[in-house]
């Protein structure tokens, strides 16, 4: 295991950042920003292809048999996905990498893991490694791995879903919901996970209502099933659904990479204005006020890179679809706890620092704002985490 | 030839079957580590080290463990700022001369450079050292020297020409701490006891052969103390202990816990792992041939963790925070933040962001050094350090 970049992870991070150079300037994700404001989606559908497809980053975590890339042997995994969140978070890019590849995929990998009804999640795994097919899962981005929501929708006798989802990300983007369901159709007890086709037949029985959410550039929407026709996934006896808690957990660690990125764009920006911007006949980041703040703030970076790199290490080398392990499973709590709170940091220094201008819709440090404070509370906020490292690290609450 | 881990672990095994600890004087089996080339495996051959990669140390010392060791904590400024600036720019006569003993801890150093009017603007400092014949006179007084009382040896600054600019009219000495003229005068600190001292220095007489580099060079050969000494500072993985110290207080005493309390203990905790996780990436870089700017800020971390916990350690403790273990005036060789109790360690530990450099100099450096912010304009470049104002 190691905490450095490998060459492959390097080669994956340039093309990355080249194709986002290209067709996810800041200026045109602000052009975008305002038309949403608006009304429509903020997803860049043509970008999300050429990523899903070209550079092929929609099979990161995807086996080789199912289509993806990810393989024990050298092949792709976790250490790569969080690669690719860095440069999507230094670019605040509208895609669905995290809601698609991450967190609907690693459902699917949990529920094809438990074997029972395999085949419909590897057909699903399959069109979603392809980039062909995106899929969204139907739990709230706010929800924590440490308290995962029991399933609000229900299977009906019929094959059918109903109920609704709210606070849910790259809902309108995908052709696939994965819901978690409660089962109705017998006495006993269980859970379960459904996919359901949104596709435009589906009607009135699957709606996406979007939120105006803080995030521009990655909305929540409210997600409603009326006796939707779906395909189960996995079925358990019990109330409590790995593949939930599985995705929170793996998708809380690899956030920790698109915080590292959102962090680091941040600092750069900052750092270059201040070398430019002159105030008092000096530049402004000759003031010891400011260039303090700047080292300090690098700190918490430098920092946040050794976390989100030792969180995404640890889940590589989890086996898809297995248990994680307590060594990973802290990994991702240290990783949260940290880098979450760096974004934030990270992007209030940026607008503070640029002054006047950065209260500006003009400028985009807003976006990143918007994104570093979502994510701060996505998949668990810092608390939750520093909780959780309580057993672990023997520090026992009160009583 | 070339060093790996099972070599040197060989190597140190081949030791130990032929010096056995046991039966051996304490100072007779650290002479021949040295001798073996495990003391410092980086160093070259001769010098107590193999001339192999720095990272293989934590070899030698596993299959040593449990041996007689060289009391770190006594020796620090000798091991962490005069080895390395010794090896840099000693003559050959020089290193034979100084690098073993200081390594058995035989002859313990201090470090004479901060003045009354000289901190972290050390390139102002006003000792002199005047030549005379084969031999240097220096006069000056000196000021927060560690372990000046139970030093044998001196790394020392002194200004060798005042008529240029204040960086480039220095000269880097060793000083015999046992010539006459060298007084020195314990400073009581903050914790009750005298760590630090005052030296006062009146027509010391030296031997050019204690000059270490050129004359007029000391400022770069300072440099290069000043570095090691930031890494020794904040890079040495036994510090982490601390953490573990206030855990262990947590564990033990249950009635003391309080909500507020354990939150920022697990934030703290979290600080500890991602500072142990950044030290770890930054060894990796080492490893790797690419050394990151990670170091610079390393014992910044280590500083305000260190403060932190110290702090949040003496209110747990309530009642028993009210009280201190020993005002005593003493004079210890070593700073001992684990044996001593939670008052001592909180007062301490404010030291960790002053000496060695300051958190602002380091800030200063990190965000000029690493970032490339430009300095802040400054007046005493160019003017001889004589008609500084002062
Ligand atoms: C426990 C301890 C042990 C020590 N041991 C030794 C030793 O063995 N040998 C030795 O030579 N020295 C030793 N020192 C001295 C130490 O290196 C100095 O105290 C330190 O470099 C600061 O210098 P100063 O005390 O003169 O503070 P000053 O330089 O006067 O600083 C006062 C305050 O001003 C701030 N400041 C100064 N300049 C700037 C600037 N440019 N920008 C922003 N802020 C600034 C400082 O950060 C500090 O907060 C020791 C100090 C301590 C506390």
């Amino acid at each position: 295991m190691t905490l450095l970049y490998t060459e492959v992870e390097e080669e994956l991070r340039a093309a990355v950042r080249a194709l986002l150079a290209d067709k996810c300037s800041p200026s045109a994700l602000l052009d975008r920003a305002s038309r949403t404001a608006e009304s429509g989606t903020p997803y860049d559908a043509e970008l999300w292809k050429a990523l899903a497809r070209d550079i092929g980053v929609a099979g990161l975590l995807i086996p080789e048999e199912l289509g993806g890339t990810a393989s024990r042997e050298g092949g792709a995994s976790a250490r790569e996905a969080a690669v690719v969140l860095e440069e999507l978070g230094r670019a605040v890019a509208p895609v669905p990498f995290l809601s698609s590849a991450v967190l609907a995929t690693q459902a699917l990998l949990t529920a094809a893991g438990q074997k029972a009804r395999g085949d419909v999640a590897a057909e699903l795994l399959g069109r979603l490694a392809a980039g062909e097919t995106t899929a969204a899962l139907a739990v709230s981005f706010a929800a924590s791995p440490y308290a995962p929501p029991s399933p609000v929708a229900t299977l009906g006798e019929d094959g059918t879903v109903t109920g609704t989802v709210t606070g849910v990300i790259g809902a309108e983007a995908a052709d696939v919901l994965l819901v978690p369901v409660r089962l109705a159709r017998s006495a006993k007890q269980g859970t379960g996970l459904c996919a359901v086709e949104a596709s435009p037949a589906a009607g009135e029985a699957v709606r996406v209502t979007p939120v105006t959410s803080l995030d521009l550039t990655r909305p929540i929407a409210t997600v409603s099933f009326d006796s939707a026709a779906a395909r189960v996934v996995a079925t358990t006896d019990g109330m409590e659904a790995p593949w939930v808690w599985e995705a929170l957990v793996r998708g809380a660690g690899l956030l920790a990479s698109e915080q590292l990125g959102v962090a680091e764009w941040c600092l750069t920006t900052t750092v270059a204005y201040v070398k430019e911007r002159r105030q008092f006949a000096r530049p402004v980041g000759s003031f010891q006020a400011v260039k303090h703040r700047l080292a300090d703030l690098w700190l918490e970076v430098v920092g946040a890179r050794a976390a989100a790199r030792n969180a995404a290490a640890r889940l590589a080398e989890a086996p898809a679809g297995g248990p994680l392990g307590d060594d990973a499973a802290v990994a991702v709590a240290v990783a949260q706890a940290h880098c979450a709170a760096v974004a934030v940091h990270a992007a209030e220094e940026c607008v503070q620092l640029h002054g006047g201008i950065g209260m500006t819709w003009e400028h985009p440090a807003h976006l990143y704002l918007k994104r570093a404070k979502a994510d701060q509370i996505a998949l668990g906020t810092p608390g939750d985490h520093r909780d959780a490292l309580a057993g672990p690290a023997d520090l026992p609450a009160p009583v | 030839m070339t060093w790996d881990e099972a070599s040197v672990a060989e190597r140190a095994r081949a030791f130990l079957a032929e010096h056995d600890p046991a039966v051996m004087d304490r100072l007779e089996f650290l002479r021949a580590r040295f001798d073996a080339g495990l003391a410092w495996v980086h160093f070259p051959e001769g010098l107590g080290g193999l001339g192999a990669p720095r990272g293989l140390q934590a070899v030698a010392d596993r299959e040593l463990k449990g041996t007689p060791d060289n009391q770190p904590g006594r020796i620090g400024i000798g091991l962490g700022m005069a080895a390395p600036t010794i090896l840099a720019f000693g003559t050959e006569e020089q290193k034979r001369r100084f690098l073993r003993p200081l390594w058995t801890g035989e002859e313990v150093w201090c470090q004479l450079f901060s003045e009354p009017g000289a901190g972290s603007d050390l390139a102002t400092l006003a000792t002199r050292a005047v030549r005379e014949g084969d031999e240097w006179v220096v006069d000056g007084q000196k000021v927060w020297t560690s372990s000046a009382h139970t030093a044998r040896w001196a790394i020392l600054v002194a200004r060798t020409d005042p008529d240029v600019p204040k960086h480039r009219g220095l000269t880097y000495f060793v000083c015999d701490m046992h010539a006459p003229g060298v007084e020195v005068r314990p400073l009581r600190q903050i914790t009750g006891e005298a760590e630090f001292n005052e030296v006062f220095l009146t027509g010391v007489r030296l031997p050019d052969s204690l000059r270490l580099g050129e004359v007029g060079d000391g400022w770069r050969v300072a440099q290069t103390t000043l570095m090691n000494e930031r890494v020794a500072i904040g890079g040495t993985p036994s510090r982490r202990t601390m953490m573990g110290v206030v855990a262990e207080t947590w564990r033990s005493r249950p009635e003391l816990r309080t909500h507020d309390l354990h939150q920022r203990l697990l934030k703290l905790w979290v600080d500890s792992e991602v500072m142990r996780l950044t030290a770890v990436r930054l060894r990796e870089q080492l490893a790797a041939g690419h050394p990151g700017p990670e170091g610079s800020g390393m014992k910044l971390a280590f500083a305000r963790l260190h403060q932190e916990l110290s702090g949040l350690e003496v209110e747990l403790l309530r009642e028993d925070g009210l009280a201190y273990d020993d005002w005593t005036f003493r004079r210890p060789g070593t700073v001992d933040f684990i044996g001593r109790e939670a008052g001592y360690r909180y007062l301490r530990a404010k030291g960790n962001s002053i000496e060695g450099g300051t958190s602002e100099i380091l800030r200063n450096i990190i965000a000029e050094r690493v970032l490339g912010l430009p300095a802040e304009p400054r007046a005493d470049k160019d003017v001889a350090w004589k008609d500084l104002p002062r």
